[in-house]
C-alpha cells in the first residue's frame, strides 16, 4: 500500500528509513526520510512501536492495581507518573493527603525529575559523541536511585506514591543518602557543563539547529522544558500548584531561541532548581520527624499480638516483618489519608485483629475496596517533558471506565518532522535527543 | 476572561449550539453539538478568550448511549492560565466530526490517534491514517466491544523446540 | 584419540574466545533500557566480562540483547534483525516483557519473544537489577563454554 509520503516523493531522491531499532537509545520510532544527498526534503515519523495498550488494560484493572502500569509510562521518572495518577484519583474521591506524605511526594518527584533530565542529556550528549558526559550522568543517577531504592525498595518501577498518600515512610538514613546524591549530582553537573557548554563541536551541532518559535510551540501543544526553551515560562508546578509546591521557592529557567542548545541549557538549569527544592524539603521533613518507638518497649511477637487482639487492640507495638517496614500503625496517619474507604488499615491491625484483616482483604477484593464516586476528573503534574495529565472517567465501580493520559512528548514529537525538514541528516540526532522522547509515554 | 463571560459570549455567538454546562472541579465543561465544533474552537482560540493551546483531545465510548462516542477536548489559555473542557457526542452509525488540524498543529496526531483507537473520522483532516497500530490491523482497540486479548499477529508463530 | 584431544582443545579455545568477547546488539525498546544503561555504565560495568562492545549493526554482533517490550508491530522487525545476524549467535531475553509478555497481556504485545526467535537465556525482572543481568550473562558464558562447536545451534535457527 503506497502511503502519501511515498506517492509525493520525487523520483530522483533517496527514500531511507531510520529506525525502529535505533542506536540512538530512545526506544523505537521510525522516521522515513526523503533525502537529496544529506539534505532532508521530507520526513514522516511513524510511532506506535511501543504501544502496549495502557489505556485499554487500565479499563480492566482495579484502581489501585493499575498503579504499576503508570510507573512504566515515562519510565525515567516513574514517581512523577505515580503522583499524577494519584492526584487525579484523589481529586475524584475528594481525599486529603497528610502533610508528611505531601513533602515526601515532592522529594521523590524532584529526585525523579533530576534522573529524567540526567538521562535525557546523557543520551543527547552521547549521540553527538560526548560519551564521557553519558558515563558521568549515569554515575550521578545511581546515587539518586540509591535514595529511591532505600525507601521504596525498587530503583526504577517503584509504585510508591499511592492513592491517598505514599506506601511507606522514608528510611531512617534517608537524609545522608539524599545529601550524598545532591553532592554527586552537583559535581557531575559542573563537570558536564565544563565539557559541553563551550564545546565547539557540541555548539556546532546544537546551536541554531531546529529553532522553534513561540507561536508554533504553543500551536503544537508543547509544554515543559521544550516550551520553556522558546521563552514561555509555563510550569504546572507554578501555574496550578499541587502537593506543597506553592510553599517552595524555585525559579523557572527559560531559553530565548528555542533551539537544541537552549533545550539542553533549560534542562541543566532545571536540575539545579530541583536540587534547590530538595534541599528545601529536608527541613520540613525533619521537623515532622516521627519519633521511633522507644527501644525500652518490648515489641510483641505477632502470635502474642493475635492472642491479645482477640479481646482488645494490642497495647504494645508489634514486631513486624522487615518487608512491612515504614507502614506501621504509628506512622500510618502521617503517610496515608485517614478516610477508611480509600486507605489500608495498619499492618498490626491487619495481622493481629479480625477487623483489620477483613478491612485489608476487602480493599483488594474484586468489586469492593477503592471505588471512587461516579464522575470525571483531570489532574496534571509537571512531568519531565511537560504537562502530564490524567483524565479519568469513573462509573462508581472498582475499575476505571476510561483512563486517558495526556502525554507531553506526543505533542513535542509531533513537531519533529517540521523541525528537521530542510536540515541535514545529522541534525536529526541532537534534535531528537533534545526532545526527550520516551516510548512508554508517547505510545502508551 | 471569567468563565461566565466566556459562556455568555459563546451563547451569543452560537445560539442553540451549547447544550449544557457544568463545572468539573475547577474546569468548566461545555457540551456542544458536534457539527459546531470547529467554529466553537476557532471562537475560543481567538482573542479575547485566547485559548491558544489544544491540551488534549480524546474520546470515551458509551455503547449504551444513543450518542455513543463522546469527544472530549481540553483547551488551555496561557494568558489566563485556565483550562476548559469541550464535549461533543457522536452517533454510533456515522461517527464523524470536523477536524481541528487547521487551528492547532498537534490536532493532526491527536485526531489520528482517536481514529486509530475508536474509528471516529475527522472531515478536513489532511492525512487520516492510523498512528499507533499497524497496517492490516482490523478494528479499533479502545472500543468497548473489542476484546482486550484479541491479537492479530504480524508474524508466523514459531513452534517451540 | 589424539585427533579428539586436539579438536576438544580447539573447541575450548574457541569457546573461551567467544564467551569473553561477546559483541552485543542492544535491541532496546522500553523501561528495561534504563537498567541496561546502568549495567553498561561505570557502576555495574558489563565490560568487565568482555561484553561491553556495543555494535549497532546486526552484521557485526553475535549476541542479540532484546531489552524491553516487543509489540506486535515491532515483531517483524525483530525477526529481520535476528535473521541478519551471522552465526554463531545467541539471544538473551532481558526483562519480563520479553520472557512472557510481562504485565501486558493484551492485543498489542507479543507474549514472550520465543514466539518469534529462539532464546538462550531468560532474565526475569521488571526491570531486572543489574546484578541479575550480569548473572544472566555469566550463565550465557557457561552455556557457550559447554556448547562448544556443537552445531545444535544450526538446527535452532531454522
Amino acid at each position: 500500500m503506497t502511503t502519501a509520503f511515498q506517492a509525493e516523493a520525487r523520483p530522483e531522491s533517496l527514500l531511507i528509513n531510520m529506525g525502529p531499532s535505533h542506536p540512538a537509545m530512545h526506544g523505537t520510532i521510525r522516521i522515513l526520510l526523503e533525502l537529496d544527498g544529506e539534505k532532508i526534503l521530507n520526513a514522516d515519523a511513524e510511532v506506535g512501536y511501543l504501544h502496549r495498550g495502557f489505556e485499554k488494560t487500565c479499563e480492566n484493572r482495579t484502581w489501585w492495581n493499575l498503579l504499576i502500569y503508570t510507573d512504566r509510562l515515562n519510565y525515567v521518572s516513574p514517581l512523577i507518573n505515580n503522583l499524577g495518577y494519584a492526584l487525579a484519583v484523589e481529586k475524584l474521591c475528594r481525599l486529603d493527603v497528610p502533610e508528611r506524605a505531601r513533602w515526601i511526594r515532592v522529594l521523590m518527584s524532584e529526585l525523579s525529575r533530576i534522573s529524567d533530565h540526567l538521562t535525557c542529556l546523557a543520551a543527547m550528549a552521547m549521540e553527538t559523541g560526548a560519551f564521557t558526559a553519558f558515563l558521568y550522568n549515569m554515575k550521578a543517577r545511581e546515587y539518586l536511585w540509591d535514595v529511591i531504592e532505600q525507601t521504596t525498595g525498587a530503583r526504577m518501577t517503584t509504585s510508591y506514591i499511592r492513592i491517598g498518600g505514599v506506601r511507606a515512610d522514608l528510611h531512617s538514613d534517608y537524609e545522608a543518602a539524599v545529601r550524598k546524591g545532591i553532592e554527586e549530582t552537583r559535581k557531575v553537573m559542573k563537570d558536564v557543563r565544563g565539557l559541553l557548554d563551550k564545546n565547539p563541536i557540541f555548539l556546532g551541532r546544537t546551536r541554531d539547529v531546529a529553532v522553534m518559535d513561540k507561536a508554533d510551540a504553543v500551536s503544537y501543544g508543547w509544554t515543559g522544558p521544550a516550551l520553556r526553551s522558546t521563552g514561555i515560562a509555563y510550569d504546572v508546578r507554578k501555574a496550578h500548584p499541587y502537593s506543597n509546591y506553592d510553599r517552595l521557592s524555585f525559579d523557572i529557567p527559560t531559553g530565548d531561541r528555542g533551539d537544541n542548545f537552549d533545550r539542553y541549557l533549560v534542562r541543566m538549569a532545571e536540575m539545579e532548581q530541583s536540587l534547590r527544592i530538595i534541599e528545601q524539603c529536608l527541613e520540613p521533613l525533619r521537623r515532622a520527624r516521627l519519633e521511633p518507638a522507644a527501644s525500652s518497649v518490648r515489641l510483641l511477637e505477632p502470635v502474642e499480638a493475635i492472642k491479645a487482639g482477640r479481646t482488645s487492640p494490642p497495647a504494645a507495638p508489634v514486631r513486624l516483618s522487615p518487608n512491612l517496614e515504614g507502614a506501621e500503625r504509628r506512622v500510618l496517619p502521617e503517610i496515608q489519608t485517614a478516610d477508611p474507604r480509600y486507605a489500608l488499615p495498619a499492618k498490626e491491625a491487619a495481622y493481629g485483629t479480625i477487623e483489620g484483616l477483613i478491612g485489608h482483604f476487602q480493599y483488594f477484593m474484586k468489586g469492593h475496596g477503592l471505588r471512587p464516586p461516579a464522575g470525571e476528573a483531570y489532574a496534571a503534574v509537571e512531568g519531565g517533558n511537560g504537562e502530564l495529565g490524567f483524565y479519568l472517567v469513573s462509573d462508581g465501580s472498582d475499575r476505571p471506565y476510561r483512563l486517558h493520559l495526556r502525554a507531553p512528548c506526543l505533542h513535542v514529537v509531533s513537531a519533529l518532522t517540521g523541525l528537521i525538514k530542510g536540515r541535514l541528516l545529522a541534525d536529526i540526532i541532537p534534535t531528537f535527543g533534545s526532545m526527550n522522547m520516551i516510548g512508554g509515554e508517547l505510545d502508551r | 476572561m471569567e468563565e461566565k463571560d466566556i459562556l455568555i459570549a459563546l451563547r451569543e455567538a452560537f445560539p442553540g449550539v451549547v447544550l449544557e454546562t457544568e463545572m468539573s472541579f475547577e474546569i468548566p465543561v461545555i457540551r456542544i453539538r458536534a457539527s459546531a465544533l470547529p467554529a466553537v474552537a476557532a471562537f475560543l482560540k481567538a482573542e479575547p478568550r485566547a485559548f491558544t493551546m489544544l491540551l488534549d483531545a480524546t474520546c470515551v465510548d458509551f455503547p449504551d448511549r444513543p450518542e455513543r462516542f463522546e469527544m472530549v477536548y481540553h483547551l488551555f489559555s496561557l494568558a489566563g492560565n485556565t483550562r476548559i473542557r469541550i464535549k461533543a457526542g457522536l452517533p454510533a452509525e456515522l461517527p464523524e466530526i470536523g477536524s481541528l488540524a487547521s487551528l492547532w498543529k498537534n490536532a493532526n496526531w491527536l485526531e489520528r490517534e482517536i481514529f486509530d483507537m475508536f474509528g471516529v473520522r475527522f472531515s478536513g483532516h489532511p492525512d487520516l491514517r492510523r498512528l499507533l497500530m499497524y497496517d492490516g490491523f482490523e478494528g479499533h482497540p479502545l472500543r468497548k466491544d473489542y476484546p482486550l486479548r484479541k491479537r492479530q499477529p504480524l508474524f508466523v508463530k514459531r513452534e517451540a523446540l | 584419540m589424539t585427533g579428539n584431544f586436539i579438536t576438544t582443545r580447539f573447541d575450548a579455545m574457541l569457546s573461551w574466545g567467544r564467551k569473553f568477547s561477546l559483541f552485543h546488539y542492544p535491541y532496546v525498546t522500553a523501561c528495561c533500557g534504563m537498567e541496561y544503561m546502568s549495567t553498561a555504565c561505570a557502576h555495574y560495568d558489563i565490560d568487565r566480562f568482555g561484553a561491553g562492545m556495543t555494535r549497532f549493526s546486526p552484521r557485526q554482533a553475535d549476541m542479540l540483547l532484546v531489552v524491553g517490550t516487543i509489540t506486535q508491530k515491532l515483531a517483524p522487525v525483530l525477526k529481520t534483525v535476528y535473521d541478519q545476524m551471522t552465526e554463531p549467535k545467541w539471544v538473551i531475553a532481558f526483562g519480563a516483557c520479553t520472557v512472557s509478555g510481562g504485565i501486558y497481556d493484551n492485543y498489542a504485545v507479543v507474549q514472550g519473544i520465543d514466539e518469534i526467535i529462539p532464546v538462550d537465556i531468560y532474565i526475569p525482572g521488571c526491570p531486572p537489577r543489574p546484578e541479575t543481568v550480569l548473572d544472566g550473562l555469566l550463565k550465557l558464558q557457561e552455556k557457550i563454554k559447554t556448547e562448544g562447536q556443537d552445531w545444535r545451534w544450526k538446527k535452532k535457527t531454522s
